[in-house]
């Protein structure tokens, strides 16, 4: 695969609309957990909010900033988790992740919705943690949600 | 290549013959996607001539073994290898003797090296440790590990907008008396500039105060004269400098090294042991426990000598003729930021910028597919990137082998951005 063609797979528009309009973007006054989680090669720097009512996630808001790749996975993730049990929420997290190391079948899996845009990133290993930044927020949200 | 629009570059230096230069360097050879590499991360770390690579390589061949120790053939040549280079760097600095040079990992080994051994006996309660805002981390966590120790305090000096230091607080910061020991760099690895060491000297041994200066990017990017920089300590790496990784050089003034104890202890440092304790062997033995790197060492003597060849002020003025270049062409690029001194003669060969469409780290892969090797974070100076209120930028550095051709496809590479981000 050229490095062209390996851009335009990794900055899909669909990629690119999420960083420009992020959704689910702000504060969350009645959230029940909150984690801020930083990438420190690179300055990435989001806050995740949660408002968790019976083991589901009411709610979603995400604050900070970091590159298209992480605002963008923030943005799709939090989309996604609205209404989702904590278990879900830990499924998809976990399919997200085996899309990043490369698992095609995870790449097709409907239940991503939007994130699938992302599946370009695992060819570009260094961004991989990019993409991941919000879903270890998450998982760091539900551990401390469980505790 | 398309010519700039507005401005009319200036005409490159005569005599200054880079494509020969290039030939030297054999991983510039290597391509990218059927491109050649345009190399422009050097502020991270240099290439490598052959003939530091033939050092590296001679070395194992024909001179490994240990030194100092064996009377044997092998180490006498490792040995004379080893502290010929000592020599090689304390000439070409102007130090007083080779016992003024350390061996040690690199520019940060050595810092913490003074910031222990000299800090853990000279500082206390009350006193305080001159720093700045434009410092790598590695002339600042050593620092604030021997201030929690000791009770020191930290001061900073501050950059104006430009990325200079705020010169006019060092009188106030100084009247207090408080000031024992200043470390600064002597150019800034996120902004290039090249700070003025000799007046800062003056200003601090009128106050009776020690200067430490970070040299990682001043002894690559110009020449070191230590005579004219008037420090105390000076603190550099091999491989910023054409020479390997894992080596570098601590030198301090001899009266100064006399006084510090021992940082690390084991062989090689010592004269005699007994049970409960042991001398110390003399300068600069003391600094150096354990097996050195013998290689490097060897072969940044080496760099030293293809470097001295070329001519350190010619490579800065190439540097600064780049930067000249780059910022001409980059000057009005929609969405830009510009940082450090808008004089390139205040400055090495470092751009750092932002893009008000693109982040840096999506800048850096995209200039990737292209390429284009440039540093996209906090290039370890965060508190830099604070200071300008930015999490990150985008850092194209040059070299003595850095060609205009590549700041063009630096340019190029940033169309691509706007192709994908669009333009602000």
């Amino acid at each position: 695969m050229t490095a062209e063609v390996q851009l335009s797979s990794l900055y899909q528009q669909l990629i690119l609309e999420h960083y420009r309009k992020p959704r689910n973007r702000g504060d969350l006054p009645d959230h029940t957990v909150e984690v801020r989680m930083r990438n420190p090669t690179c300055g990435d720097d989001i806050t995740l909010q949660l408002k968790v009512e019976d083991d589901t996630i009411a709610d979603v808001r995400f604050t900070g900033e970091g590159c298209s790749i992480s605002q963008a996975s923030i943005s799709m993730m939090t989309n996604l988790l609205k209404g989702k049990k904590l278990d879900e929420a830990e499924s998809l997290s976990a399919r997200f992740t085996e899309m990043m190391h490369g698992d095609e079948d995870a790449a097709k899996d409907k239940a991503l919705r939007d994130l699938r845009a992302l599946a370009g990133v695992a060819k570009f290993p260094v961004r991989v943690k990019c993409a991941l930044l919000g879903f270890d927020a998450l998982q760091e949200a539900v551990r401390r949600e469980r505790e | 290549m398309d010519a700039p629009t507005t401005t009319r570059p200036a005409p490159p230096i005569k005599a200054y013959d880079v494509d020969r230069i290039r030939k030297d360097f054999p991983i510039l050879l290597e391509e990218i996607e059927g491109r050649p590499i345009a190399y422009l991360d050097n502020a991270a770390t240099s290439q490598k001539p052959q003939i530091v690579l033939d050092a590296i390589l001679r070395y194992y061949r024909e001179s490994n073994a240990n030194v100092h120790r064996g009377l044997h053939e092998l180490s006498r040549r490792a040995t004379d290898g080893y502290e010929g280079a000592r020599v090689r760097v304390a000439d070409w600095m102007g130090a007083s003797s080779p016992e003024e040079i350390v061996w040690t990992r690199g520019t940060t080994e050595a810092i913490n090296l003074v910031a222990a051994s000299w800090g853990g006996e000279n500082l206390a309660e009350g006193d305080e440790i001159l720093l700045s805002e434009m410092e790598h981390h590695s002339n600042l966590v050593p620092w604030q590990l021997i201030a929690r120790k000791t009770g020191a305090k930290l001061r900073y000096l501050e950059l104006d907008d430009e990325g200079r230091l705020r010169l006019d607080q060092l009188p106030g910061i100084l009247a207090g008396g408080r000031v024992k020991i200043a470390a600064l760099s002597h150019v800034s690895n996120a902004l290039g500039t090249i700070n003025p060491i000799d007046e800062i000297a003056r200003q601090l041994h009128e106050a009776g105060a020690l200067l430490l200066v970070d040299g990682a990017q001043g002894a690559a990017h110009g020449p070191v004269d230590l005579a004219a920089l008037g420090a105390d300590f000076y603190a550099f790496s091999g491989h910023k400098m054409c020479g390997p990784t894992g080596i570098g050089v601590l030198w301090g003034r001899a009266g100064l090294l006399e006084a510090m104890p021992p940082w690390q202890g084991g062989g090689e440092m010592i004269s005699e042991v007994e049970r409960d304790y042991s001398t110390w062997a003399a300068l600069p033995h003391k600094f150096e426990a354990g097996t050195p790197n013998i290689a490097g060492a060897t072969a940044m003597a080496t760099a030293i000598d293809y470097l001295e060849a070329v001519g350190p002020e010619q490579i800065l003025l190439h540097e600064q003729d780049l930067v000249r270049y780059a910022i001409e062409r980059l000057g009005d690029f929609p969405g830009i930021r510009l940082f450090g001194p808008e004089n390139p003669a205040e400055r090495a060969g470092v751009v750092s910028f932002t893009l008000d469409q693109a982040h840096a780290h999506d800048i850096s892969t995209i200039l990737d597919a292209e390429g284009v090797a440039v540093r996209a974070g906090h290039h370890c100076a965060q508190l830099v990137m604070k200071r300008y209120g930015v999490s990150s930028t985008a850092r194209a550095s040059f070299y003595l082998y850095t060609t205009r051709d590549e700041v063009d496809r630096l340019v190029q590479g940033l169309e691509t951005v706007n192709t994908i981000f669009g333009t602000p």
